[in-house]
């Protein structure tokens, strides 16, 4: 009898379709985990991680079947229980923390009846014990009000304390094994930190051991104990976690390593040309306009330039209103005031009032490209209808143009037949971008396009844009939420926090000056390989200086500043601090 | 294969017997009264509700006249005036829906706004009071029919176009400067058509059985033509003796609608229309 917690041998799981050809998803994957430690399932999608996590739940999904293999938990085979010894072990001696806790939680119950239901369902403790239960892991899962959180509805909470109380619920029945799948996937890097802190301990504390399914090497390096390497259903590579992060033997482990951390790209060279796109003042938001300000702001008096073939990273997190930016230059969203100029003309805030060639000039590519591309049209006609709309181009000149797109894009010709759906999600953003590409367009507004692509994948669409806007001069602006990736490919970057810019500098310059509060905890929270890099990580600090009410210019940053000054901060606008960096921040300020 | 041969495979039992019905009926619709023994009001027997025998299939009517014969017109009336009818209301309605969902705004508000109005009308009372005023016609029918079915469809086809507006796509076709016509038929409607035709199948069923409850009270198809509806309503007399003349016509409707709605279910369940 080994002393692992966890054991798996050969596990091979297949589609069954009920015509046709059986495919392997996982391939004969063994590994033993001791009690209390953490391993790590990592691989891109459809690598078969998950479908290995929920097997350990004895489950598996619609159409998957288990082909072979013993999956032991404890003294238990789970792969031969039937559905009571399943009940009876799920949600008990096995836990699950799913990627959206948004869509985990019930909308109309509050928190802590769902937390506790694990405890209710199998018998293990009244209702009094279990929320008594409840509030001391909210305590020790550092929730803000651990009394009364519970009483709220997962909408009152934000999404990093929603992720912290669906850990609560997974642990509240002290459980023997840990799943978390992808828990972090859906937060900012500021929240994931400390996210991560919080489960790190909580489950220590427990004494579960876990196994933590992510893409994302830098965060499994601060939670796993040993990691196992997947791609195609089929083990990589696994062994610690030091050893794989240090020393990785398998190919596949250092491209994942080397598409995680990009290289920097040389910047563009010779910008002593007209600026291509000169916004200034840009505010836009929803509701009425009054006196040039929205009801609701999302963005306020944001400027930038940028020249032929250059690029700006725009970063910030969600909410920000960094993805507003990129629908005012566009039009979609008319802004309230502010200019925005494409070459010497100053383009209308309203989409209609643009002129054709204007549009053109102008492209956006959206983030995901599942939506944005039409499930009834082929590949060669969502290329084509650009190319007749702007061009005039059709029939014999239409689809030879869109063959160069295609090359352009490296994807082969012969795919302009099929159906945009039918295609894989790294393909699906190539073909949005040659969409825009078509329209030859000057300036190129990338919204957040590799944040629903896997780690590799996307770095290969980011290369193929900076590729591209080199080769053909356009102008692009990244907007990203994630700084370590947007540096690799900008000129220059441009740090977004509450729809205002705070920092802003050529990216060459970036470092040399103080930084933005705000960009000194993005900086710091963007997770390194180092196994120590977590518990390295200075705790955000409570809130010292309270915004006052009515405060619209004060430094949108204030409450969650480490540095902010009583009696300064909350009552003086910040100065713009000049570069490099430029820096909207009392912090070095000249009085 | 085709496509047409794997798609009739596929389709389950009881959308198969749904198709054999609907396709049964279109045909009588066509041809039914090419073949038609006698034309519609021919008197050509002594007794009335007879039996069935080799000369009248179907018996005679409460006149004396040829069921079978009525029945094969009847069909035409009743099957191409609902096939117009749902038509032209899905036309409309989704034309309409479609406008909304794209402008929206006070667009919106003002078409849904009517509609709703529209659909809290009894369309029974209206269709009396439409008679009342200009008497029963063909045309007249189509109408009250037509307005009756718009604010049904328009409200489905809405929702279906709100669902495909909020895509990205339709973003991606604004921001290239494309009109509201493209935007409609290329870039929303292919992706709301299937339901579209579900719905336009389930508007016929209901339309059959309005003019067929129309006709009943009168004030549909009027003498000497019949549509099923008429049909039923003039043999009522006969019903104590179980005559074919008013099982016939009864039967019929049923078997169209229940047919028309067979299909349209296992359309929906295998999730290609």
């Amino acid at each position: 009898m080994s002393r692992d917690q966890v054991e798996v041998r050969g596990l091979t799981i297949a589609t069954r379709p009920r015509d046709g050809e059986a495919r392997v998803i996982v391939d004969n994957i063994s590994f033993a985990l001791p009690k209390g430690e953490v391993l790590a399932l990592i691989g891109e999608s459809g690598s078969g991680k998950t479908t290995v996590a929920l097997s350990l739940l004895g489950y598996s999904r619609p159409g998957l079947a288990r082909e072979a293999g013993e999956i032991r938990l404890g003294g238990t085979r789970v792969d031969q229980l039937g559905p009571d010894g399943l009940a009876d072990l799920r949600g008990r001696r096995v836990t699950y923390i799913a990627q959206s806790a948004a869509a985990a939680f019930n909308p109309s119950r509050t928190i802590i009846a769902q937390v506790i239901e694990p405890l209710l369902v199998h018998r293990l403790a009244t209702r009094a014990e279990g929320e008594a239960k409840a509030v001391e892991l909210f305590r020790s899962l550092a929730l803000p009000d651990p009394v009364t959180v519970g009483q709220r509805y997962p909408h009152q909470v934000s999404g990093g304390q929603l992720q912290r109380l669906m850990a609560a619920m997974a642990l509240i029945t002290d459980p023997e094994l840990v799943i978390l799948d992808e828990p972090t996937t859906a937060l900012d890097v500021t929240t994931q930190v400390e996210v991560l802190k919080t489960f790190k301990t909580a489950i220590a504390s427990a004494g579960a051991s876990a196994i933590y399914v992510s893409h994302d090497l830098a965060v499994v390096a601060q939670m796993a104990d040993r990691i196992l390497v997947l791609k195609d259903g089929v083990t990589q590579e696994q062994g610690a976690a030091d050893q794989i992060l240090t020393r990785p033997r398998a190919d596949y482990t250092r491209t994942l390593m080397a598409a995680a951390r990009p290289a920097l790209r040389q910047p563009a060279k010779a910008k002593a040309d007209e600026p291509v796109l000169e916004v200034a003042g840009l505010t836009a938001g929803y509701g009425p306009i009054r006196d040039g300000i929205p009801a609701i702001p999302v963005v306020r008096d944001v400027g930038f330039e940028l020249s032929r073939g250059s690029a700006l990273g725009v970063i910030g997190e969600s909410g920000s209103g960094k993805s507003t930016i990129a629908r005012a230059i566009a039009g979609l969203l008319p802004r309230a005031s502010g200019s925005v100029r494409l070459g010497d003309e100053e383009l209308a805030p309203a989409l209609d009032r643009r002129t054709r060639d204007q549009l053109r000039r102008v492209q956006i590519v959206f983030q995901n490209a599942d939506t944005a591309l039409n499930p009834a049209h082929t590949v060669g006609e969502t290329l084509a209808r650009p190319l007749r709309f702007y061009f005039g181009l059709q029939g014999e000149a239409a689809a030879k143009r869109v063959e160069e797109l295609l090359d352009l894009i490296h994807l082969p010709r012969s795919m302009a037949v099929r159906r945009s759906q039918r295609l894989s999600g790294g393909q699906k953003q190539r073909l949005n971008l040659a969409r825009a590409l078509a329209a030859e367009p000057d300036v190129l507004l990338c919204d957040e396009v590799t944040s629903a692509l896997d780690t590799v994948v996307g770095e290969a669409i980011l290369s193929l844009i900076d590729d591209l806007r080199r080769d053909l001069g356009i102008a692009t602006v990244f907007i990203s939420h994630d700084i370590s990736r947007v540096r690799a490919f900008c000129d220059r970057l441009l740090v977004l926090y509450a729809g205002r810019a705070v920092e802003q500098a050529d990216r060459d310059t970036f470092d040399r000056g103080e930084h933005h509060p705000y960009t000194q905890l993005l900086l710091r929270s963007v997770p390194e390989m180092d196994p120590g890099w977590l518990d390295s990580v200075p705790a955000q600090p409570v809130v010292t200086v309270e915004k006052s009410a009515g405060g619209d210019d004060l430094c949108p940053f204030l409450s969650r500043c480490p540095a902010a000054v009583r009696g300064l901060c909350d009552t003086t606008p910040p100065p713009l601090r000049a570069g490099p960096p430029e820096v909207r921040c009392h912090l070095g300020a000249p009085d | 294969m085709n496509r047409a041969t794997i798609w009739l495979k596929r389709l389950p039992a009881a959308g198969k017997i749904g198709l054999a019905l609907v396709v049964f009926w279109m045909f009588t619709a066509v041809f039914g009264p090419l073949v038609a023994p006698h034309t519609v009001g021919q008197f050509v027997d002594r007794e009335v509700f007879d039996r069935a025998s080799g000369q009248l299939w179907l018996g005679s009517d409460y006149l004396g006249r040829d069921v079978f014969s009525r029945l094969l017109w009847g069909a035409r009336y009743t099957v191409f005036l609902a096939l117009a009818a749902a038509g032209t209301a899905v036309l409309i309605g989704t034309s309409l829906a479609l406008t909304a969902a794209i402008r929206g705004g006070w667009v919106d508000e003002i078409l849904s706004r009517t509609m709703d109005t529209m659909i809290s009308i009894p369309s029974k009372v209206l269709a009396l009071v439409m008679v009342a005023a200009f008497g029963s016609s063909l045309s007249l029918l189509l109408v009250i029919l037509t307005v009756t079915y718009v604010p049904g469809n328009f409200r489905i086809a809405r929702a279906l176009a709100m669902n495909v507006v909020a895509l990205d796509f339709v973003q991606v076709a604004r921001a290239r400067g494309e009109g509201a016509i493209h935007i409609a038929v290329r870039e929303v409607l292919p992706n709301m058509i299937h339901p579209l035709l579900t719905d336009l199948g389930l508007r016929f069923v209901f339309v059959v059985l309005m003019l067929s409850g129309l006709s009943f009270l009168g004030l549909g198809v009027q003498p000497p033509h019949a549509d099923l509806g008429s049909l039923v309503r003039e043999n009522i007399s006969g019903i104590t003796q179980g005559a074919l003349a008013i099982l016939a016509p009864a039967l019929a409707i049923a078997s169209l609608t229940v047919g028309a709605n067979l299909l349209i279910d296992s359309l929906k369940s295998g999730g290609e229309a």
